[in-house]
């Protein structure tokens, strides 16, 4: 066999097996392995160091007070460290921009995948793409500067600060992520059943909500699950237009700060390492991480469960 | 004649749903309109309030007392030594992960960890990269508030976008372009280094500026390190009179970069800073803006030019 005769043996020079370029092979595939391994220890890096700083603090703090105390107030003489506060936070404001968000992303997404021209669709996509890179601090500032004062128009008792105009901001702020990967799922749907809607004489509108929607239901999912955790982990827009003072409340009118805000108030102070107070920031990144993980698990087990294969 | 019938009756009811299609279509660009408008309104907002501030003396004074005086000198110079940082570390490896998940790995188990890995990753909340930069680089490894650790604290932020963008770019490529250079007994390394990574260099390069342009706007995660908010001198140059004539002092340097500067304009309570923060926020917002325009513009001239 003419073929098996041109092994290593019978090639020296430049085509035969070189040591030397075999090492530097293995040696480079050593190296994209070792980083593709990073985004991994970076994942237990993340986990490891909430969970240390975290352990002392639940030595000082059991975790039942934590849970059930309805006061957050770690800096003060008489500290109490209950973070119910600050997830009422969190929740209000991220349901108030959800309740933005989630409908007019859709909304947009059925619009550019199902009903608009090319040309519109050519022109909103890069423009929502623009609209979800401006800062967060800048709408942080649109939030407290814009939003208020005109929603003061509407609501006169409506305080300088309050989770309803953040909420609102922070929704516009997840549309174009909602509408954008729910779009790229709708469109993945195969062109075949809408043509077979259609064939029965279904009009676009009841296309896109009885065909294409219950198609693309895992990649909508997706799109929902990630608005959902960008709305809970958001940061300065509610820093800087919800007040930094944790209160109890389930009212979006009242201000209130959110897990994040909290993180930034102690920030801004200057607390030494080591203390209680540096490590209560700790303890709310972890109930933080833990809020955005059991979204992301259901939202994992939801695609999974109704994932549909072409 | 009960089929005429029948059809007029379907045509009928098919009309009536018609008008739920114009009625969606009209809520459609309602829907689109509020976005738009939304963006119009903040833009507008920052360029009425911001426009008079923004002089020379702007982008050359320091921050000050006095409002009028207040610049943001420290803060674009701080912003673009930390991108300087997060470049230099984001870039090579994400794309270095991004060819080994494409090209290299196995598939087994443990791919599929690093797979799921990089996208929960895109999903942690920025603040939470924040508090590991703080615990780790900030304390442990004691680099102390420094451009250094914020840099590092941005790249760990904006990997898993670049990973991301990587291996669509290279899995983009036609197999055919492979079988080519391994017939020609290219090793794999060759291919990927002298094939794939040129083919796909515009489209990381999207992925990278988009990376980039997100890093820069990040607030959350440099406060959290503890970032001052007034600084009101330059990090060390970079270029040195003396041999050797480069200086690595200004990574460890104590920092402020362009959003937190805004930050703290905003949350004074005087209107005359406010105006300061709007100022600030246009040049934030012309920055990011303009990298993100580059890369659709890139990924546009992409999707023209190459015909595979």
């Amino acid at each position: 066999m003419a073929v098996k005769s041109h092994n290593k043996v019978n090639h020296p020079g430049r085509l035969g097996y070189s040591f030397k370029r075999h090492l530097h092979e293995r040696f480079i595939e050593l190296l994209l392995f070792m980083s593709a391994l990073l985004s991994v220890a970076i994942m237990i890096a993340i986990i490891a160091m909430l969970v240390k700083e975290s352990y002392v603090f639940f030595q000082h703090v059991s975790l039942w007070d934590f849970l059930t105390d309805t006061q957050w107030t770690p800096l003060f003489d008489d500290a109490h460290y209950g973070i119910m506060p600050l997830v009422a936070g969190t929740l209000v404001s991220s349901m108030v921009a959800l309740m933005v968000a989630l409908p007019l992303g859709t909304i947009i997404a059925i619009y550019l995948s199902e009903f608009a021209p090319f040309s519109v669709r050519e022109i909103a996509k890069p423009f929502l793409e623009l609209l979800g890179g401006v800062p967060t601090v800048v709408y942080g500032y649109f939030a407290l500067l814009f939003v208020t004062p005109l929603l003061q128009i509407i609501f006169p008792e409506l305080p300088g600060f309050s989770l309803l105009s953040a909420g609102l901001v922070m929704g516009i702020m997840i549309i174009p992520y909602v509408s954008s990967m729910t779009e790229d799922a709708m469109r993945a749907v195969p062109m075949h059943l809408r043509e077979g809607s259609y064939a029965m004489g279904a009009t676009r509108f009841q296309t896109a909500i009885r065909v294409v929607m219950p198609a693309a239901f895992s990649g909508i999912a997706a799109a929902y699950i990630l608005g959902i955790s960008r709305a809970i982990g958001e940061t300065m827009v509610v820093a800087i237009a919800a007040g930094m003072q944790p209160n109890l409340t389930w009212n979006p009118m009242e201000p209130a700060a959110t897990i994040t805000a909290y993180i930034v108030q102690v920030s801004l102070g200057d607390l030494p390492h080591g203390s209680i107070g540096y490590q209560t920031i700790f303890a709310a990144g972890l109930t933080l991480l833990l809020m955005t993980l059991v979204f992301n698990i259901f939202g994992h087990m939801l695609r999974k469960r109704y994932r549909e294969i072409y | 004649m009960k089929d005429f019938n029948d059809i007029t009756e379907i045509r009928k009811i098919i009309g009536r749903h018609k008008r739920w299609d114009l009625l969606f279509m009209i809520a459609g660009i309602i829907a689109l309109m509020i976005a738009v408008l939304t963006f119009i309104a903040l833009f507008a907002q920052m360029l009425i309030d911001g426009m008079p501030r923004l002089t020379w003396a702007f982008f050359t004074s320091f921050p000050s007392r006095h409002p009028e005086m207040a610049g943001i000198l420290s803060a674009w110079v701080g912003t673009t030594l930390v991108m300087l940082v997060t470049a230099a570390s984001a870039v090579p490896l994400g794309i270095a992960s991004g060819v080994y998940l494409e090209e290299y790995a196995p598939k087994n188990l443990f791919t599929e960890i690093i797979e799921i890995n990089v996208t929960n990753l895109a999903g942690v909340p920025s603040i939470i990269y924040g508090l590991l930069a703080l615990g780790l680089f900030v304390y442990q490894l004691g680099f102390g508030q420094s451009i250094l650790a914020a840099g590092l604290a941005l790249a760990l932020l904006i990997l898993p976008v670049v990973i991301v963008a990587t291996r669509e770019a290279i899995r983009s490529i036609p197999v055919a372009i492979r079988e080519g250079a391994y017939a020609l007994g290219a090793t794999k390394w060759q291919t990927v280094s002298d094939h794939l990574l040129p083919y796909s260099a515009a489209g990381i390069l999207t992925g990278v500026i988009i990376g980039l342009a997100r890093a820069i706007g990040e607030t959350a995660p440099i406060i959290t390190i503890g970032a001052l908010t007034f600084i009101a001198f330059l990090p060390p140059s970079p270029v040195t009179e003396e041999f050797p004539y480069v200086s690595f002092e200004w990574l460890t340097a104590p920092f402020t970069v362009m959003p937190i500067q805004m930050f703290n304009w905003v949350s004074r309570p005087e209107e005359a800073f406010q105006l300061n923060a709007a100022a600030a926020g246009l040049v934030l917002v012309v920055m990011t803006l303009a990298m993100n325009g580059l890369a659709i513009y890139l990924r546009y001239r992409m999707r023209k030019n190459i015909k595979w």
